[in-house]
Order: C-alpha cells, then sequence, then structure tokens
C-alpha cells in the first residue's frame, strides 16, 4: 500500500491542501468554547446584551469560515482521490497488458478483473475518508490532551494512560482484521467467478438441467461469504464499545480523582468541568477516527493487492532489435527452428521437443498431428508468446529474443483457435491488425478471409456492430472475420491455428486459395485437424505427443510417417491414401 | 422511492432481528444520554475545597460504570444484529439474481456483455451492503438520540428548545437538497463505472489476443478516456455527498449560535443558572451530531439505492417463458421428433428459419451440413428450446415441447457444443459437473469411451487436477474431449453435437467416432459439422441454405444427385 502512495504525488497540493483545511476549521471549532466562556464570563455576568448579541455573531461568523474551509477541503479530497484512483488503475492496466501469457495462466483473468474495480474503488474511498479525518482526529485528542497537561500534570497522565489502552484497542483489532478482511475479498472473487462461469457456461448448464446444482453451489459459497463478513463484522465492530467503555471509565476515574483534588483544595470544579470536557471531545473525534480506521484497514488490505500486482512485471525480457528492420537475401529462410523444446511453468515434461525446420518467404507451412501434440505450443513460440526452453527460435535469422517482442508482433498476423472479436464495428475490430487501413485495404482482407458476404449482409457493412466476444455472430462467421482481422496487418508470417474448424470444405478451400494468392507473399503456418486443410502445403510437420514424426510434401510423408498416414486415412479413407 | 421499499421487502424477512436491533439501539442511545448526566450530578456534588460529598459521588460513579458497561454491551449486540440483517439480506438479493440468471431467456444473455452482469451482482451488491449496514447502524441510534436530546431540553428550557426545533428542519431541508443531487450523480457514477468495467472485463478476459495484436496502446486509450471521464464524475459524487455533513454541520453551528444568544439573555432574565445553561449547550451540540449522521447516512443510501436499482433492474428482468403448469412429461423416450412447420428468427425484422418441417424417427442419425450462417445452430437452440420457436411447432414423443418443463425435455438430450467450456475445479468435477452419485469407476469409465482418459492420467494429479478458469492449459482438443467425456457419464435417449470434434485430431476422433457409434446405437442424433467424414455414415444428410433445407439424403444418394452436397463434397479434395 505504501508504495502506491507514489501515485497521489501528481496530486500532492490536493491532497496537502485538504487535511489543512480540515484542520482549519477544527481550529475554528475549538475556539467556539472559548467565546461561549466569554459570554458566560463577561456577558452574562455583566449584564451586557450588546456584547452577547456581539459574541453570538462572532459564533455565526465562525461557522461560516469553518463551513467555508471544509467545503475546500472537501473538494481537494475529492480530487485527490478521484484522480488517485484513476491514476493507479493507468497504471495497473497498462500493467497487466503487460503480463506474459505465462502470468496470465497462472493468475486468472478474474483475479485481475478485480483489481482493477471493486480493489482500487475501496482504496479511492478510503483515501478519501484519511484525507478529510486523519489530519483532524488526532489533531482534536492531542490538542485535548495537551490542554490537559496545562491544567494538571496528575490527571493528564490519566489522558495519557487512556490514549495509549485506546490506541492497542485500535491498532489490536486493525491488525487482527487487515487478513480477514483480504479473506473476505477472496471470497468475494470465488463468488464472481462463479458468476462469471455460470454465464459464459449457460448453455451447457441449462443443456444439463443444472440450474438447481448451479444455485447451491453459489448459494454455498455466498453463505460462507456472508459467514465470514458477520463473523468479521462482529470482531471489528467491538471497536466503538470498547473505545466507550475505556474512556468513560478515564471518565470516572477523572472525577473520582478530582473530586479528591477539588476537597483538598489542590483543582477548582471548573478545572474538573473543563478536564471532563475535553475527556468528552475526545471521545467524540476517537470514534469517528476508530471508523475511519476500520475503512482505512480495508482499503490497506486492497492496496496490498493491488500493489502486489502492481509488482508483477512482465516475465518476459524485451529486446531491442526492430523486427522490420532486417533485411535477408532470397536463399534465407524466413522462420528457423533450431532443436527447439518447450515447457509450461509447472508441467514435468516438455509439451514440445527437439523440433528444427525452417520456413522461407511465400511458404505454406502445415503443422498436423493428435490433440496435445503440441501443435499450438510449436506456433506460440514465433510471436514469443512463450519462450523456448531449449534451443533457438529465429526470425530473419535472429533470436527471436533479440527483437522487440512489439515489433516482431507486428509483422505476425495471428488467428487463435477461440474466434475473439471485441464490442464495437467491424472497422473497429479490423482496425486492430492495422490502425491505417484504408477501407479498400479492409475489403481486399475481407475478400480473402472469405468474410466480405457477411460483411455485406450486416446493416452497416463495415459500421455494422459486434456485441461483446461477438455473440451476434456464427461460430463461422467469427471465424473469418479474425482471419481478416489478421490479413489487415499484411504480415510477414500468417498463422492459422485451427482458425478453420468451423468453416465448410468450400470456403476452407476457397480461403487456402486466396491466401495462397496474397501479393506480400507471407510465410503461412496452418494448424489444422483436416488433412484436407494442409496437404497442398510447401511442408507439413507431424506432431505426435511433442516430437516430430515427420517433415516434407504431403507426398512424402504418406510414404515415411506412420502418424501422417493414419490421420490421412482416417479422413479419406484407404483407397485416397493409396491412390 | 420503490428501491426502498424493494430492500425493506427483502428486511422483511428479519423482522425479529430488526426488533433487537432496535431495541439494543433504543437502550445503549438513551444510556449514552443519561451517562452524562450523571456526570453533571458528580460534578453538582463537587463544590469546592471541604466541601465534597463522597457517599454521593462513589454511588453515582458506580451508576455510571454500569450505565456505560450496559450501553457498550448493548451497542456490541446492536452491530453484531445490524450486521446479521445487513449481510443477510445482501446474500438474499444475490441469491435472487443468481436465480435469475437461471431463467433469464437466450436473448438477455446473448445481447449482454457479461462483465455489466457480474458487476451488478458483485459491485453493486458489495456497494449496496455498505450503505443498508451504515443505514442499519446510525439510523435508529440516531433517531433516538434525537428524541432523547429533545425530551431532555424541552425538561430544562422549552422555549430555546423551541427555537432549536424550528430551526431543525433547515438542517434537514439542506440534506434533503444535496441528496437529491448527489443521487444522481453517484447513478452518472455507477453508469460511467460499469462502462469501465465491462471494458475492463471485455480486454483483460481477452487479454491474450489483444497482446498477439499489440492492441496494448490502443486499450490503454480507450481505458484512459474512460478512466478521465470517471474521474471527473467520481470526483462530482464524492464532493456533492461529502457536502452534506459540512453543511448540515454549519446549519447546526448557527442554531447554536442562536442557542447561546437566546439562552444567554434568558440567563440575564435570571431564568436560568449559567450551569443549566452549559448542560443546554453541550446537548445542543449532541443534538445536532445525529443529524450529521443520519444525512450522512442518506447519503450512502442513495448511493446505496442506485446500485441497489442496478440489482432490482436485473432481478426483474422478464424471465424466459416458464414452464406450463400442468407440464406433460416424456417418459421412455424413443427420440420420435416431429418438426412442423417452424419459423424462427433472432432479429424479428431478419428472418431466419421459414417452413421447416422434418420428421425425424427414433435411432436415426441426422447430420445438418451448410455454409455458416445457414441456420444449423439455430435449429439445435430450438430443439434445446434455448429459443422458442416463433410459429409451427417442434413435438417429441407426440409431446409439443411448449408443453414440457424445459429440464424434463433438456434430460433427453446430451449435447457437446463448439465452444468448449470448463470451470474452475478439478477434472471430476469438470466430468460430473456437481450431478451427484457417479462413482470413481463410472468418471474413469466414461473419460476412456471419449478418449480423455489417458491424457488425464498424465496429469499430475490425474482427475483431481485442478484446472483453472476457462480450462488453463489444457488445449482446446482436451477442453473439448472432457466436454464429451460429461456425456458419456450417462447417455440421454437424443444426441446433438454441434461441431462437437472440430478440435480434435481425426485419430483420436476416429476413436470417439467409434463410441459415438456405440453410442447412437437405438438414439435419435443430430449431428452438426463441416468434416464431411463425420457425417458420411449419417441416415439423413440434411443440407442446409439460408434457413432452408435444400437437399435431403444419404450421403450415396446426394452425391448422386450432384447438387450443392456433392460440390461441397469434392471441393475437399481439389486444391
Amino acid at each position: 500500500m505504501i508504495k502506491l502512495l507514489k501515485y497521489i504525488k501528481k496530486y500532492t497540493l490536493e491532497a496537502a491542501m485538504g487535511p489543512l483545511f480540515k484542520l482549519l476549521e477544527a481550529s475554528f471549532e475549538l475556539i467556539v468554547p472559548l467565546v461561549v466562556a466569554a459570554i458566560i464570563d463577561n456577558g452574562i455576568r455583566n449584564s451586557d446584551k450588546p456584547y452577547i448579541i456581539r459574541m453570538s455573531l462572532v459564533l455565526i461568523m465562525l461557522a461560516v469560515v469553518g463551513y467555508i474551509c471544509s467545503v475546500t477541503a472537501q473538494y481537494f479530497a475529492a480530487k485527490a482521490s478521484a484522480y488517485f484512483a484513476a491514476s493507479i488503475k493507468k497504471v495497473l492496466f497498462k500493467n497487466i497488458q503487460g503480463l506474459s501469457y505465462e502470468q496470465i495462466d497462472t493468475l486468472g483473468t478474474t483475479t485481475l478483473i478485480t483489481r482493477m474495480t471493486s480493489d482500487i474503488n475501496q482504496i479511492q474511498s478510503g483515501v478519501n475518508l484519511t484525507l478529510r479525518l486523519l489530519l483532524r482526529s488526532p489533531f482534536v485528542v492531542f490538542g485535548a490532551m495537551v490542554m490537559a497537561f496545562t491544567i494538571d500534570f496528575q490527571q493528564a497522565l490519566i489522558f495519557l494512560i487512556t490514549i495509549l489502552v485506546l490506541s492497542v484497542v485500535v491498532f489490536g483489532i486493525m491488525l487482527w482484521g487487515i487478513p480477514r478482511y483480504k479473506m473476505v475479498q477472496e471470497l468475494l472473487d470465488k463468488v464472481l467467478g462463479r458468476t462469471r462461469e455460470n454465464l459464459s457456461g449457460v448453455r451447457v448448464i441449462r443443456a444439463f438441467g443444472l440450474e438447481n446444482e448451479e444455485a447451491t453451489v453459489f448459494k454455498e459459497k455466498n453463505e460462507k461469504l456472508t459467514k465470514l463478513q458477520e463473523y468479521v463484522g462482529r470482531i471489528s465492530a467491538l471497536m466503538n464499545p470498547i473505545t466507550y467503555v475505556v474512556l468513560n471509565f478515564a471518565i470516572i476515574i477523572l472525577l473520582k480523582q478530582g473530586a479528591d483534588k477539588v476537597y483538598v483544595g489542590a483543582l477548582s470544579t471548573g478545572a474538573v468541568v473543563a478536564l471532563y470536557n475535553y475527556m468528552s471531545q475526545i471521545l467524540v473525534e476517537l470514534v469517528k477516527l476508530a471508523n475511519l480506521i476500520i475503512n482505512i484497514t480495508r482499503s490497506f488490505a486492497c492496496g496490498n493487492r493491488v500493489q502486489l500486482m502492481l509488482e508483477k512485471k512482465g516475465s518476459m525480457e524485451d529486446g531491442s532489435l526492430d523486427a522490420k528492420s532486417i533485411v535477408i537475401s532470397d536463399g534465407e529462410p524466413v522462420i528457423s527452428f533450431e532443436n527447439v523444446c518447450a515447457r509450461y511453468t509447472g508441467d514435468s515434461e516438455d509439451s514440445l521437443s527437439g523440433v528444427s525446420f525452417t520456413a522461407m518467404k511465400g511458404e505454406s507451412i502445415g503443422v498436423i498431428g493428435g490433440t496435445g501434440s503440441g501443435k499450438t505450443t510449436l506456433i506460440n513460440l514465433i510471436p514469443r508468446f512463450y519462450d523456448a526452453s531449449e534451443g533457438t527460435v529465429r526470425f530473419k535469422g535472429r533470436d527471436v529474443r533479440e527483437l522487440s517482442v512489439k515489433s516482431l508482433r507486428e509483422i505476425i498476423g495471428i488467428v487463435p483457435q477461440k474466434a475473439v472479436l471485441f464490442k464495437g464495428t467491424v472497422r473497429d475490430n479490423l482496425l486492430w491488425g492495422n490502425q491505417n487501413a484504408s477501407d479498400e485495404e479492409m475489403w481486399d482482407a475481407l475478400n480473402a478471409a472469405q468474410a466480405s458476404e457477411v460483411v455485406k449482409e450486416k446493416k452497416g457493412g463495415l459500421l455494422a456492430e459486434i456485441t461483446q466476444g461477438g455473440r451476434n455472430l456464427s461460430g463461422g462467421q467469427k471465424q473469418r472475420l479474425t482471419i481478416a482481422r489478421a490479413l489487415v496487418k499484411k504480415p510477414e508470417v500468417l498463422i492459422l491455428d485451427d482458425s478453420s474448424s468451423a468453416l465448410d470444405n468450400m470456403t476452407d478451400k476457397n480461403l487456402r486459395n486466396a491466401i495462397a494468392k496474397l501479393p506480400y507473399k507471407p510465410v503461412t503456418f496452418i494448424v489444422s485437424q483436416r488433412a484436407a486443410s494442409i496437404r497442398f502445403c510447401d511442408k507439413i510437420i507431424v506432431l505426435d505427443d511433442g516430437h516430430v514424426d515427420g517433415i516434407g510434401t504431403h507426398e512424402e510423408l504418406l510414404k515415411n510417417s506412420e502418424t501422417y498416414r493414419e490421420i490421412y486415412e482416417s479422413q479419406f479413407g484407404k483407397e485416397a491414401a493409396n491412390a | 422511492m420503490r428501491e426502498l421499499k424493494r430492500v425493506l421487502k427483502y428486511a422483511a424477512a428479519y423482522r425479529v432481528l430488526i426488533f433487537f436491533s432496535i431495541l439494543f439501539a433504543v437502550v445503549s442511545a438513551i444510556l449514552a444520554l443519561y451517562a452524562p448526566i450523571i456526570a453533571g450530578q458528580v460534578v453538582d456534588c463537587i463544590i469546592g475545597k471541604g466541601d465534597v460529598d463522597f457517599d454521593l459521588v462513589r454511588q453515582l460513579l458506580i451508576r455510571m460504570g454500569i450505565v456505560v458497561i450496559v450501553s457498550a454491551l448493548c451497542q456490541w449486540f446492536m452491530y453484531g444484529v445490524n450486521n446479521k440483517i445487513t449481510f443477510g439480506v445482501v446474500r438474499d438479493v444475490r441469491n435472487d439474481a443468481f436465480d435469475k440468471l437461471q431463467i433469464l431467456p437466450f436473448e438477455y444473455l446473448d445481447s449482454h456483455p457479461q462483465g455489466e452482469v457480474v458487476s451488478r451482482i458483485i459491485a453493486d451488491v458489495d456497494q449496496f451492503a455498505d450503505g443498508l449496514l451504515m443505514g442499519f447502524t446510525q439510523l435508529f441510534t440516531g433517531v433516538v438520540t434525537i428524541l432523547g436530546t429533545l425530551a431532555f431540553m424541552f425538561y430544562l428550557q422549552w422555549q430555546i428548545a423551541f427555537v432549536v426545533v424550528v430551526l431543525t428542519p433547515v438542517s434537514l431541508l439542506v440534506a434533503r437538497f444535496i441528496a437529491t443531487r448527489s443521487y444522481k450523480l453517484f447513478g452518472e457514477q455507477s453508469k460511467a463505472r460499469a462502462e469501465q468495467t465491462a471494458l475492463i472485463d471485455e480486454m483483460i478476459g481477452s487479454l491474450k489476443v489483444v497482446k498477439a495484436f499489440g492492441h496494448e496502446a490502443e486499450n490503454e486509450t480507450v481505458f484512459n478516456e474512460i478512466n478521465d471521464r470517471l474521474a471527473a464524475t467520481s470526483l462530482k459524487a464524492t464532493f456533492i455527498s461529502s457536502l452534506t455533513n459540512p453543511s448540515t454541520r454549519v446549519v447546526n453551528n448557527i442554531v447554536y449560535a442562536f442557542v447561546a444568544l437566546f439562552g444567554a439573555f434568558v440567563c440575564v432574565g435570571s431564568l436560568m443558572s449559567v450551569g443549566e445553561l452549559t448542560i443546554f449547550l453541550s446537548y445542543a451540540t449532541q443534538y445536532t451530531k445525529p443529524f450529521n449522521e443520519i444525512s450522512g447516512v442518506v447519503t450512502e443510501l442513495q448511493n446505496a439505492l442506485a446500485c441497489a436499482k442496478r440489482v432490482f433492474d436485473l432481478i426483474d428482468e422478464t424471465p424466459e417463458i416458464s414452464d406450463t403448469n400442468a407440464p406433460e412429461k416424456l417418459e421412455d423416450v424413443k427420440g420420435n421428433i416431429e418438426i412442423d412447420d417452424v419459423f424462427f428468427s433472432y432479429d424479428k425484422e431478419k428472418e431466419l428459419i421459414k417452413n421447416l418441417t422434418l420428421s425425424v424417427k427414433e435411432g436415426q442419425r441426422v447430420a445438418i451440413v451448410g455454409p455458416t450462417g445457414s441456420g444449423k445452430t439455430t435449429i439445435i437452440n430450438l430443439l434445446m428450446r434455448f429459443y422458442d420457436v416463433d410459429k409451427g411447432s417442434i413435438i417429441v414423443e407426440n409431446k409439443n415441447i411448449r408443453d414440457l418443463k424445459r429440464e424434463n425435455l433438456r434430460e433427453n438430450y446430451g449435447m457437446v457444443l463448439q465452444e468448449t467450456w470448463l470451470r474452475t475445479g478439478t477434472i471430476r468435477d469438470n466430468i460430473t459437473l456437481g450431478r451427484a452419485g457417479y462413482s470413481d469407476e463410472e468418471v474413469i469409465e466414461a473419460a476412456k469411451k471419449s478418449h480423455a482418459h489417458s491424457f488425464i492420467k498424465r496429469l499430475p494429479n490425474g482427475y483431481d487436477t485442478v484446472i483453472g478458469e476457462d480450462g488453463g492449459l489444457l488445449s482446446q482438443g482436451q477442453k473439448q474431449l472432457l466436454c464429451i467425456t460429461r456425456i458419456m457419464l450417462n447417455v440421454p435417449p437424443m444426441l446433438i453435437l454441434d461441431e462437437a470434434t472440430s478440435s480434435i485430431d481425426t485419430r483420436t476422433e476416429m476413436r470417439i467416432q467409434r463410441a459415438f457409434q456405440k453410442m447412437m446405437i437405438g438414439r435419435t442424433s443430430f449431428i452438426v459439422a463441416h468434416r464431411l467424414s463425420t457425417i458420411r455414415e449419417a441416415d439423413r444428410i440434411l443440407v442446409m441454405k439460408d434457413g432452408r433445407i435444400i437437399e435431403q439424403g444419404d450421403h450415396n444418394s446426394l452425391l448422386e444427385k450432384g447438387g450443392f452436397y456433392s460440390e461441397l463434397y469434392r471441393s475437399q479434395f481439389e486444391q
């Protein structure tokens, strides 16, 4: 949490002015009893009515000036906290976007989303309250104690002890609370995760008629959250009653000792009353302070969680070389794998091992193999979504780790397995590929991706709205649009990760032909389950359980690769394979 | 305030607790008011040097001690009770919202961003809890304190008390004025927040795609724009709402000045002692404090109600047409399905399925092929009654599916969708999906049938391996195997396989096919697939285009016919 404070720096003025004006207001409030005393001592004793009126006017003036100070303070506090939260959000969003694929896998998106939303909201309200009250309350508390010391040293010691005891109580409960509020937040995360899952899996859930079971599990989790909230709330709520008891017992002792001292003439009745009043003042402010601290406790817990997330730096080291600046001669490969192995964090076995091949400009590379054979892992290494654990992946002869990730991904067009589109128009989505694409370039890409019909059918054409996640499109429509999105880039390397699975054969064929005719001749990787999709590739990589079972053309592989032959036969029948 | 009424309705379930909450609030507040009076009486016993009534002092102080402890205990009990009420109400609201999710029509679910719905159930309800707790805790105490103080003041000097009472409404008016404004501003803040949450949900939810396209910078621009806007509305909302306290305080301070003025005049007229004036003034300040608190509570409640409204809106959404009261029951389903002249479209302005008529007999294997967007998935949506037909009817075993309970209909279908869905939990949980009563052996048996067993076995903890959100590190194909395993656990009489094997390599698929073949014997099945090898063996192939069935028949007859299907089929052999 502490480290988060640097984000308030830009608003130092606001953050300082808030409490300052609060102090001013508090000071004006402290003058009030003096004025009242003057009314009693001078006005009433002397029956001086004009004096009473004058002093009453002073009271009104103090009220108004105090009000102005207070309003100013509220404004600054609101501003500082709102913009503090905004700047943390900004930094956090940037940071989250910088996380590597591996980190995204391990952290999970739900957590990331809670950090960005409810946690920061809590921080904002905590900071706001802090700026408004944190200085004011201790000021009054210690002010009262100082005043007590000027009246009677021995009596003032009661103040000192009281404040110490109160601090122990307040901080004890606070320290107890922090980890528990963290647990509350974690349980809330679970409830949130469950809700999200329920929404994303609604078809499966209803197909299996699991609505009631879902509700039962949700209610269990919700109940657990409720129970913990109640428990933590109950203990935290001890703070007010305990401070109240402590203070009033202090008052009782104060009165008892006061009585003794007055009896022997060591203290006047007025002084006892004054001490009593100061003690009461402490109570009021301490109650505020305690409430504030409860709130800060929660904010602190949230702050720490956000802080932790901010400290997670993208685990991938960036290179400096601009991928676009590398020039090669015709005979050199664009992509080459040299004995590459890959292993995911936490796995005990390599997902991919000993892969070596080269790909020239304009070549098409098919990747085929069983489920979990490492196809996606292989192509994920090219844009550096993950790093090879052994061996080297090269782009135009340079280790991809030397290249700036941004520039590398700029020249690679990738179509992921899961077709994801974003809320916005078709154009907005295509611009993801290339911000400066003209309409003509977009239509070229749509045509090549066999998606122009999809767009033409939609009302508004390029300006047709796509809802979040592309829910208003069918699977095949989404796939074709995601392909178009990658093509708008005019990439040097095009990766289709099983991205025509929802396309019919004819569309798939037309798509392959269109890609082969692309004027900028990308290296094209086609990952597929269908032999038909890759059989005409210049080179086909056959993977089996993370190992390369064969590399070559369709004809070569039919002879040399058992795996390939089996796949092909399963799809086209034995006659086709033997033909 | 419709929302308030709704909240009270929820709170009604905690009637007894509310009674106790009020009781504890009353007792603790009155005792808290009584304590200073005892202290005052003690001070009256301490008159000067050698003039102190020690017996009375002792007696009074003991009484004060008891009063303080009882008051504190009551206060704590009140907090406990309020906690119970608030978190109980919040739990009930969340449960109702979640229950609602289960019966919302797909029209709603397919057209609302997930993040927004989630934000209503989580963030809004959370905010609502904060406001409600504060309301319960401070409202009763505040009211009791005000009434108690008033009573004491009228008892002391009714004229000055009268001045106070007359001026009080000013404070309330000011509070009200601010509250209305801040309610509106909080609404705006809530809206901006929802917009931001939706963006966060979308972009962070698909962070991998974002990164693949290097779209981080653009995202940041959009995010920062919303963020700045949110900060601005948030500043306004927070500022205006935080004016409540100072504003009521300034009114109260002016009241205080008036009390001092009139009180002093009354003292000059010797109608009241200086001591009484002091008590009066201190009560005047005490009296104003609860007003501050109450107006604070009001602001907080406004905010809470703004959030509550969004949850209630969700809870009030029209649910899908409920099942008929006296549903017919599908029993002993053989798999005879009649689709009779069905019309349907998602967008009522653009027709999709027209005049669809189809008769499927038990045990038939029906493959549906056709270009994307031709209505294949829609047929499944209608068969499963995810959507209701606009016109016409779907009859299963001579029963219109509208006359059945949805659950009864759906339990007779086994469905595997193209989009795999997995949840956080163990592999086993993902297979049983919480359906109770399956032994480990049965789960493993099912996984063997779907050929998922071999990869599951290799996972670090086998069937107990916890997979993260959306399957985590599992490959798309492995995820799909798991989804298929779910069906294998208990095979219903009718099957729907929508692109079910699109991400599985054909070797594995062949094995699954074999399992499917076995499974499909005697079962009516619908298969949507683009891969012709998977549908070659179907009894009937429906070729769809633009919402109509344009060709029908088995593989060979369709090839002979030389129509659209044969064109589709041949295309896979050509470059």
